[in-house]
């Protein structure tokens, strides 16, 4: 990978450690970013000089350290890509902090619901919306144990911790919504629920929320290149109009969100990605009996 | 000027322009009628001294020609490429009135080259140190221009760039084959020899306000130069759907991030291989999305434009190259609405064919849609280069800083102050959508106003 980049020196990685298989938390020496950002935020990341924009929030901040953390999902060859380097390394851009921050204040009563990697987008926000005096009650879910993540640093700011797993490997079993309808069933005044994870599961908590017409903030991942509002990709259509998450976002209200169109919208570029990601693995995990899939599938690929 | 041939240019992005060599150039320089009164002068935006230069050409003293551009312009490789010249100084040169004016802009590109491939780049002597430091928001045209007027005043000068990149649109606009990105990289080399210092990845209202800039950072003056960087979308039915980009997005995506090299480069951008593909607008922009269209393999390359070919405000040239590349030029016709598939994914645009009415605010005839004229289009991708506006990070986190109803900055005409002691605004955050030399003038104004300020403390 090549560090030659301009900005090589700036971005250092000063720690790293998986959280979950797959899940891998950063420190990332960013002391410009440290001293402005605040939760709800995020940055755009490029991991080396050929590599693509990827957003991805700030789950916290030590201005006087001068330092942000990042909680990464490997999925496509960039977060994995990004989730093989270690502390020591360089990226080669850490652009932010981008996106208006949460609406922090006294609410009142607060569902936050973190699914999956999720509750490291959601943690920052919980954590100032406890500060700020709410009562704080938070739903963790993830497919299955081992995927439960920031449980710890959750419970710590939380007046309640509720834990679900699909597969019921760990505390309850059955969805972050399922739990949601049980604390919505108990009369208590729920003034505001926050929900961020997969999209599936923010449509849910959205549906289950609507006919009470109970608040609920979401955070979209659109798919985004320069996160200042320049070129209109992250464009979601809210209460019909076009919203660029970057930033008009990424928080809106879940009521009003075409979760549909984000879907199809996400889906853009799923060969590309798709191809992208079978020849990193298949670079990076190269051995004397190693056999390419990718080129096995593609052989007029070998040609070019 | 030669040029790639149409059928090989249209699938690479090299540059379409090969430049003249040294024998195209003293011919064409001979042509120079050395006017007393040049109004090829007046016509430059920045002033560039073309007789002089031209009479250097003449002598063989090239690099001498170069420094004589480089007093009034510091990007002369990029502005021989990209100026509107037919507007400016070739519109004005005497010889356009009986035969085809002085290419000016091809002999501008030349000295330039020159200077560039051997090496021999004679940059200018800097006052001394004046101890005084000025940040300069955004590196494109306007932003790089003004720096290179302070830096050679003695003051300190730190541009700010939120992309990854110096440049601007020279980088994430314009494409390749029109500017080669090297050019823009030498350039932005010399002024960093020059004693501009540059930092990427800020994105001045979030990472770092300007009040932040003045007050903690301790700079003396600020140049806001952000640029026109907010797309404008027609807001008609089916704008979210697969396929639908704006200019500015595609052309960051295949320019800054080389999509055209994937995956070789990590960023992708819709497979246009075998597609039918549109452009709607008639600017620059709209010429560049098209033509890189069609290197990315595109079947049917169209420009849909609502005014004829004589109201396209793209330089002529660039319409000359891409008919020859073979663009289909769709003029009085406008999309209504974007249809797409059940997947989400667009499949065709239905058009209306207009006509041209009275002349409206811009002096231009104002198109009227043609009743009963609407067809469909199939089409896999579009791309919308209707325009664009401010963006508002800077104004919107710098209160005291005033706003037009447009939402650009205000700044005096003759001195490019803002309502904002000790910030300056130049280029198109103040103007609007404008050119590469037009922003640059606006710099250089503001260069001179700051330097003024900076000497006598005056607002």
């Amino acid at each position: 990978m090549s560090t030659a980049a301009p900005n090589s020196s700036r971005f250092q990685i000063v720690e790293a450690r998986f959280l979950a298989p797959d899940v891998k938390f950063f420190r990332i020496a960013a002391p410009r970013i440290a001293r402005k950002r605040k939760a709800g935020q995020f940055v755009i990341v490029r991991t080396h000089a050929q590599g693509e924009r990827i957003p991805l929030t700030i789950a916290d901040s030590d201005a006087q350290a001068g330092t942000i953390g990042i909680i990464v999902q490997g999925v496509g060859k960039t977060t994995k890509q990004l989730n093989s380097m270690n502390a020591g390394d360089y990226l080669a851009d850490v652009v932010g902090p981008l996106g208006k921050p949460s609406e922090i204040k006294l609410f009142g009563t607060v569902v936050v619901i973190g699914g999956g990697v999720g509750t490291a987008i959601a943690y920052p926000t919980a954590k100032a919306l406890k500060a700020a005096g709410n009562q704080v009650l938070s739903i963790v879910g993830a497919r299955t144990k081992e995927l439960v993540i920031l449980e710890a640093e959750m419970r710590a700011i939380s007046d309640e911790l509720h834990i679900t797993t699909d597969d019921g490997s760990y505390a309850e079993k059955g969805f972050v919504t399922d739990k949601l309808k049980a604390l919505m069933g108990t009369g208590r005044k729920i003034d505001l629920v926050l929900a961020i994870g997969p999209i599936p599961m923010m449509r849910a908590v959205a549906e289950t929320t609507r006919p009470q017409r109970i608040r609920t903030i979401v955070s979209l991942n659109p798919i985004m290149v320069d996160g200042t509002g320049m070129c209109g990709g992250c464009r979601v259509l809210v209460d019909g109009k076009s919203q660029f998450a970057c930033v008009d976002g990424p928080e809106f209200d879940a009521h009003r969100v075409d979760f549909d169109m984000l879907v199809k919208r996400n889906a853009m570029y799923r060969d590309m990605e798709r191809r992208s990601l079978e020849e990193f693995l298949c670079e990076s995990r190269p051995g004397p009996t190693h056999e390419c899939r990718l080129e096995k599938q593609n052989p007029e690929l070998a040609r070019s | 000027m030669p040029e790639q041939e149409p059928h090989e240019r249209r699938s690479n992005f090299q540059e379409v322009n090969l430049g003249l060599d040294f024998e195209l150039a003293k011919q064409e320089a001979l042509r120079c009628l050395e006017c007393a009164k040049p109004k090829c002068v007046d016509g430059c935006p920045v002033g560039v001294k073309v007789k002089e230069f031209i009479a250097l050409i003449l002598d063989g003293k090239y690099l001498e020609a170069a420094a004589k551009i480089r007093e009034d312009d510091v990007l002369p490789a990029v502005t021989g490429r990209v100026c509107p010249q037919e507007d400016q100084c070739e519109g004005a040169c005497v010889l356009s009135k009986k035969f085809s004016p002085l290419a000016i802009g091809y002999l501008e590109r030349f000295v330039a080259d020159y200077e560039r491939q051997t090496g021999q780049i004679g940059l200018p002597q800097n006052a001394p140190p004046t101890g005084k430091r000025v940040a300069i928001i955004g590196s494109g045209p306007a932003g790089l221009s003004c720096a290179g007027d302070l830096i050679q005043k003695g003051h300190q000068v730190r541009v700010f760039e939120a992309l990854q990149e110096i440049g601007g649109v020279l980088i994430y606009g314009i494409p390749e084959f029109r500017l080669p990105k090297e050019i823009v990289r030498q350039e932005v080399d010399n002024m960093r020899r020059m004693g501009v210092e540059f930092e990427t990845d800020v994105v001045v209202g979030q990472t770092v306000t300007v009040d932040e800039l003045l007050n903690e950072e301790g700079y003396d003056a600020v140049l806001v130069a952000t640029g026109a960087g907010l797309p404008h979308f027609l807001n008609i039915p089916g704008e979210h759907l697969c396929g639908v980009y704006s200019a500015n997005e595609f052309l960051t995506r295949v320019n800054l991030m080389k999509a055209y090299r994937f995956p070789e480069y990590d960023q992708p951008v819709f497979d246009c291989r075998g597609k039918d593909v549109a452009v709607v607008g008639g600017g620059n922009t709209a010429m560049d999305a098209i033509r890189c269209s069609l290197r990315l393999g595109a079947k049917n390359a169209y420009l849909v434009y609502r005014r004829s070919e004589k109201e396209m405000p793209a330089r002529i040239e660039e319409v000359k190259h891409a008919k020859e590349e073979g663009v289909q030029l769709m003029t009085l016709t406008n999309p209504v609405e974007f249809l797409g598939d059940e997947k989400g994914w667009l499949r065709a645009a239905r058009c209306i064919k207009m006509e041209l009415g009275a002349p409206d605010g811009s002096g231009r005839r104002r198109p009227v849609p043609l009743k009963g004229s609407e067809f469909e289009l199939p089409l896999q991708m579009v791309i919308i280069a209707a325009g664009t506006s401010g963006n508002p990070l800077v104004q919107s986190t710098t209160p005291d800083l005033k706003t037009n109803k447009h939402g650009y900055i205000e700044a005096a005409e003759d001195t490019l102050k803002t309502s904002k002691k000790g910030v300056f605004a130049a280029g198109d955050i103040v103007t609007g959508g404008a050119t590469v030399i037009l922003a640059m003038g606006a710099g250089r104004k503001a260069a001179r106003a700051i330097h003024e300020y900076l000497n006598n403390g005056q607002w």
